[in-house]
């Protein structure tokens, strides 16, 4: 996301298009990154539904993994997941 | 030429009179000493069906400034006021409003700030909040208040930011003073109809107002704001302009009394103005070349029209109803004195701290500022840069 210059900000603190937290990466402070073992996944979409951001990627009702550009690495995923699917790895430790 | 239309009102009532004619779509207000008269007169008017505003009773003036900066968001002309505590208890809802450029007017009636208590007149309470992003206007007479009033309207809603419109506790609130109000008709025209830049009841277009913003976008909001108010003083002249062709009063952004050949000059806000006028009349008789700058426009700073205006002087005595205490004098005098820096003879400039807490001003006080100021000139030598006049030593 290309951020503005101070000249193109608008009057006033206001986003004036709706729905673009998207476009704005937040998931760089992350500690613990959770990691999907796809071949124990059951696609019961717990993690999709626990997940406090909307980090968790779902395709046809099958979930496709993490988009790390905004997931912050709480593990709530990683703790409901039923067949222990998702660990959560040490940032830099990959 | 139409007949004048003049009744006495107390500065209070005025106040009321102005924002009845003005007709916002809300107000949010708390009564406290010395402005309750003007929360208890509107709602009269709104009690009598006189104005279509919605008047939202709160229980502190954090939730008023509050519910203000919520109906000003949501597209609505809003007002409110307040004085000293109520303007302190503001304080975080005060750069709420500007930063989300917010254009409502509050009138601030000047009352001494606690601690030790007090209801009476000084200006700690504005000069609390001078950098909160507010334009503020003074008003020397209960007159001004109310004709700064409904120019303040057409001001923050030309350049987005709220203004509050200064007036002297109980001094210009509480005294009646022989006043020409404008016609209902002429102030309706006047301010116009409303039409905000945005409002969140236009769900066509949805946005949202007051999100996060961390280190990657905060100074850009900010150095925008910083901005906008370059914007205010030719949108002042222009409203200005506009005013005193309908009422035939002149206003800019400030007032000079006998200040052209003047080599001794004072600076002061609001109801001392006119007691010093008294003395400068006096001093003139006796052929002394002193005068008076009289500050409309506080904030924003009009920097380069003040150098202009104060730089021929030789000698000039800023009187401050405010402390800024562990500083370095009086508000108005840091930046008088600021402001002229970069002249070249600069003028002497001091400070002089008056009227805390109510404390009365006379004609005694002030001729004993312009003699301090007549010693200065005569030896070129200053005893202190700051001190207090009225004061028991």
């Amino acid at each position: 996301m290309k951020l503005p210059k101070w000249k193109e900000m608008p009057e006033g603190i206001v986003i004036l298009e709706a729905g673009n937290a998207q476009e704005y990466e937040t998931g760089s402070w992350r500690t613990f990154r959770p990691v999907v073992d796809k071949s124990k996944c059951i696609n019961c979409l717990f993690c999709w539904i626990y997940c406090p951001d909307t980090s968790i990627i779902v395709k046809d009702e099958k979930m496709e993994g993490i988009d790390y550009a905004h997931c912050k690495g709480c593990g709530i995923c990683s703790k409901v997941c039923p067949v222990k699917a998702i660990s959560m790895v040490e940032e830099g430790s990959l | 030429m139409k007949t004048k239309n003049l009744i006495a009102l107390e500065g209070n009532q005025a106040i009321a009179l102005a924002m009845k004619q003005i007709n916002p779509d809300v107000v949010a207000a708390y009564p406290i000493t010395p402005q309750t008269e003007i929360v208890q007169v509107f709602s009269e008017y709104v009690a009598n069906g006189e104005v279509h505003t919605e008047f939202v009773t709160v229980e502190s003036e954090h939730s008023a400034l509050s519910a203000c900066i919520g109906a000003s968001a949501a597209g609505a002309r809003t007002m409110t006021a307040t004085s000293s505590q109520g303007l302190a208890l503001m304080w975080e809802m005060l750069y709420i409003a500007s930063g989300a450029r917010l254009p409502i007017v509050m009138t601030v009636v000047n009352r001494a700030l606690s601690s030790p208590i007090n209801i009476h007149c000084d200006h700690s309470d504005a000069m609390g909040a001078r950098d909160s992003g507010w334009v503020q206007l003074w008003s020397e007479t209960a007159q001004e208040a109310y004709d700064n009033l409904i120019q303040a309207i057409r001001i923050a809603e030309s350049v987005n930011l709220p203004v509050m419109v200064n007036m002297d506790g109980f001094i210009t609130s509480h005294a009646e003073e022989v006043i020409e109000p404008l016609d209902d008709e002429e102030v309706k025209h006047f301010v116009g109809e409303y039409r905000p830049l945005r409002s969140l009841l236009d769900i066509e277009h949805p946005f949202t107002v007051g999100p996060l913003a961390l280190q990657d976008s905060y100074f850009e909001f900010k150095r925008s704001q910083a901005e906008a108010y370059k914007r205010v003083i030719p949108v002042l002249k222009r409203v200005a302009d506009e005013f005193s062709k309908i009422t035939g009063r002149k206003y800019d952004l400030f007032e000079t009394y006998n200040l052209d050949d003047a080599e001794i000059g004072l600076v002061v806000l609001n109801s001392t103005a006119g007691t010093a006028k008294e003395v400068i009349d006096v001093l003139r008789g006796e052929g002394k070349k002193v005068g008076l700058l009289k500050p409309r426009l506080f904030r924003p700073l009009p920097v380069e029209e003040l150098r202009e205006a104060l730089s021929k002087l030789k000698v000039i005595g800023v009187m401050d109803r405010a402390d800024t205490f562990g500083g370095f004098g009086g508000p108005l005098f840091t930046d008088i004195r600021s402001i002229l820096y970069d002249v070249p003879n600069r003028p002497i400039v001091t400070d002089y701290i008056y009227g805390l807490g109510g404390r009365d001003v006379t004609t005694e006080q002030i001729f004993k500022v312009f003699e301090n100021l007549e010693n200065i000139y005569n030896t070129g030598k200053v005893e202190s840069l700051v001190s207090y006049v009225g004061v028991r030593e």
